[in-house]
């Protein structure tokens, strides 16, 4: 790019975190080796450098892990919910503290900007704790009873996109709650995870109140299977969730699943044209569109459909692709060598199906999974691109015509987690929220979180919520 | 002069210039200000800093609005424009000298020959509450006392009670009456209060024939915002591509650090472009601004930051 204002790189320094070269299974507060001594690598994204060797747990050390948290969970329960309070606040002090070094690890881990890691990521981890903190001792006033119980031993699986916040999100209410927990983070991000687990020990936490398992999908399985686990906890893919889901069907076990999603961002044309565009970028550019509520299908009002893409593609222009580790880059690294192949394999399918592809001019770094923002125009329902989870920077673009039309398009899906409206005329937010079938509805905005705000799906998203007051339910036995 | 081609007919009545203005796309007020934080947090470093920082300086209005102002102090000011930093000549010049129409005359004997311009602020400014004849007398004033350019106010009153032709005709006959000499139009936009009258106000200036759109008099007590500065580059930039006539943007008041100035470039580039990264498109009206770039210039050449006594107090 030829600016006459070109910025010079501006990087974060790696010397804020230690990484160890190998890391053990975290059980009963202690990092141990798995019982079968296997390890596997985990990569950063955006240079494919190998960042450490952690253990890779088997069914052998998920039984081990989930007896540890079942020994700790009477002691756990029995405490008082402001002593319970003291503990997740602390957490959630010890993560503010640290929160650059845990920004530089999760953008080394992840390949997502320092600038979401940073400004995003961090402050809604600490945000959870905080909030959770907050419900330990007032569980008797959510709306569950007098004295709700906690489930037991929770089970967790969480995905690589938000490695960190995805743990909070799973681990803070169930420690508010009174249960004790087993996590697995995902394969290619695991190493949050166990800093979290020293964080854990810095903070005093019992032993085997949180217990940290990093591996594969076999011990994910494990985990769900595990008689002694009283309540899975899964953020993933809709095809595990599924598998899950009939997994533990007929068993007493609880579960929360958010999966998929392609969310519907409905832009009319009395739209805030220049907001819009802000939001339709913060929609499926944000964390390279590795987010499942993303607004990945655009559906623009017919007369304003050329005025916004060229608003759209002039703003796309200005994205800055590369390290991620620089202050000023917007859009990071894919996660993976899969989850690359996978994206470009679903535009490929736009393509032959006969949608338009454009794509932002920004040069590609020759080491690294990386995958330039692209949208598609003049696809419809009908195709692929429409309808698939790509889970990646890929926007596909729709036109409607009427506030009926709109909301049909949106609703044919067989995903319900996120939407999005754009207009300045207050009663349409209002008249076409309540037809969508999604479980969050923004409204001239777009993928913003909060801690009391609870998140959720319809249909093939998922079931159960997480945030908020509606969070505690998931775990307590009411 | 004739309003802008596409948009004859919007001129027409009062009616059919408030349809069109209020048919604008509408401002989001929480996703404007984000995205002019988020802008906001852009890193500018070594090369791309020491860019900023003389592009900084030749873009500033250094400006003196004061009622106590004497011809030496305008004269000091122009000696400042003239030789900004003693202890380094590299140091580019700023834009303009900003003064009242009483003092234009002055500036314009101290920057004769340096290329640093004289602009005037006139129309009765900072209230611009005086009749049209007094007004386009000022102007007329500052004009033959050697302002190459007019820093007018718009008539706030009028804009606020919907008079939209009224504001437009005004800034018409002011155009006219400065000749050769560039025209600013000041929306005040503290007073106008929404971000919505702040597009409008800007439209309604372009079509009139402004050369640039000004924030602010940093008379009141909200002058130049990333935000409104945002919005304002956004309106320069439709303006443009719809009309083919490229507008100029000044924040003014309120803009004092380095880092501030350097928020407002990462704005210009990253909104309406770099055809805007230059003096002829983009102001800053400020006085104690300079100052704080000189000392950050000085950092970068040495490695040290000095103080304040390695700047003048002018």
């Amino acid at each position: 790019m030829a600016f006459a204002f070109d910025y010079a790189p501006a990087p974060e320094s790696r010397s804020v975190v230690d990484i160890a070269p190998s890391y053990g299974l975290f059980i009963d507060g202690e990092f141990t080796e798995a019982a079968d001594g296997k390890v596997f690598k985990t990569l950063s994204p955006s240079t494919e450098e190998v960042l450490s060797e952690v253990a890779q747990a088997g069914a052998e050390d998920v039984d081990r892990a989930v007896r540890a948290a079942r020994k700790a969970f009477g002691k756990w329960s029995a405490l008082p919910g402001t002593e319970r309070a003291k503990y997740l606040f602390r957490i959630a002090r010890i993560i503010q503290e640290r929160s650059r070094e845990l920004a530089v690890l999760e953008t080394l881990d992840n390949g997502k900007p320092i600038r979401e890691t940073r400004d995003a990521d961090l402050p809604l981890v600490a945000a959870h704790f905080f909030y959770y903190a907050g419900w330990a001792d007032k569980l008797g006033h959510a709306g569950y009873g007098p004295d709700p119980r906690p489930l037991g031993v929770a089970g967790q699986i969480i995905p690589w996109n938000f490695p960190l916040l995805m743990l909070a999100w799973k681990i803070a209410p169930a420690l508010a709650t009174g249960n004790t927990v087993v996590l697995k983070p995902a394969e290619t991000t695991p190493l949050s995870a166990l800093f979290f687990a020293d964080i854990c020990r810095q903070a005093g936490l019992p032993k085997g109140v949180v217990n940290i398992l990093t591996g594969y999908g076999d011990a994910g399985s494990a985990l769900v299977a595990h008689p002694d686990v009283n309540k899975v906890a899964f953020t993933g893919s809709t095809a595990v969730g599924k598998d899950i889901a009939r997994r533990i069907a007929g068993t007493d076990k609880r579960a929360t699943l958010e999966l998929g999603g392609k969310g519907a961002n409905i832009v009319f044309d009395d739209a805030p044209v220049d907001q819009a565009v802000e939001g339709i970028v913060t929609g499926i550019f944000f964390n390279q569109g590795q987010v499942c509520c993303a607004g990945s299908r655009l559906l623009v009002q017919e007369s304003v459909h050329d005025e916004v893409l060229d608003a759209l593609k002039r703003r796309l222009t200005t994205l800055r692709l590369g390290d991620p580790l620089d202050k000023n880059t917007d859009i990071g690294a894919i996660n993976s060598a899969q989850q690359l192949a996978r994206i470009t394999a679903l535009a490929e399918t736009g393509e032959a199906e006969g949608a338009e592809r454009w794509t932002a001019p920004c040069e590609l770094p020759s080491s690294g999974y990386w995958f330039a923002p692209t949208l598609f125009t003049g696809v419809s329902q009908a195709h692929t691109i429409a309808r698939d989870e790509i889970f990646g920077p890929v926007l596909s673009v729709l036109t409607f015509r009427t506030p009926d039309e709109a909301v049909a398009k949106a609703n044919n899906s067989q995903y319900g987690l996120s939407a999005g409206i754009w207009t300045e005329k207050g009663s349409r937010i209002l008249a076409v929220a309540g037809k969508l079938r999604a479980g969050v509805v923004w409204a001239n905005t777009f993928n913003k979180f909060d801690p009391t705000s609870p998140f959720g799906g319809y249909k093939e998203s998922g079931h159960g919520r997480e945030g908020g007051r509606h969070g505690l339910e998931a775990y307590l036995d009411v | 002069m004739p309003t802008i081609a596409p948009f004859a007919d919007v001129t027409a009545s009062d009616r059919a210039l408030r349809r069109f203005l209020h048919g604008l796309p509408g401002v989001d007020a929480v996703g404007l200000e984000a995205r002019a934080a988020s802008l906001g947090t852009r890193s500018i470093k070594t090369t791309a800093k020491a860019y900023a920082i003389d592009l900084a300086v030749s873009m500033i209005d250094l400006t003196t609005l004061e009622g106590a102002d004497t011809p030496g102090k305008v004269r000091a000011l122009a000696a400042k424009a003239v030789n900004p930093d003693p202890l380094d000549r590299t140091t580019p010049r700023p834009a303009a000298v900003c003064v009242y129409p009483d003092m234009a005359a002055t500036a314009a004997a101290a920057l004769a020959g340096s290329g640093v311009k004289v602009a005037s602020v006139a129309t009765a400014f900072p209230a611009g509450r005086a009749a049209l004849g007094v007004k386009l007398a000022d102007v007329r004033d500052a004009v033959a006392a050697g302002a190459d350019e007019i820093d007018m106010v718009i008539d706030r009153g009028a804009f606020l009670s919907g008079r939209y032709l009224q504001v437009y005709e005004e800034i018409l006959a002011v155009k006219a009456e400065c000749g050769d000499a560039r025209l600013k139009v000041i929306f005040e936009t503290g007073e106008l209060s929404t971000y919505d009258n702040i597009r409008r106000a800007s439209w309604l200036g372009m079509l009139a024939g402004a050369d640039f759109i000004k924030t602010s008099t940093g008379k009141v007590a909200v002058n130049a915002t990333p935000a409104n500065t945002l919005l304002m580059l956004q309106a320069v930039r439709d303006f443009r591509e719809q009309t083919g006539v490229q507008v100029g943007v000044k924040p003014a008041g309120g803009i004092r650090t380095t880092k501030d100035a350097v928020k407002f470039l990462v704005l210009v580039n990253e909104t309406a472009g770099e055809d805007w990264l230059d003096s002829h498109w983009f102001r800053f009206g400020a006085s104690s601004l300079l100052n704080d770039l000189l000392m950050q210039r000085q950092k970068l050449s040495s490695g040290r930051y000095s103080g304040p006594d390695y700047v003048t107090v002018d």
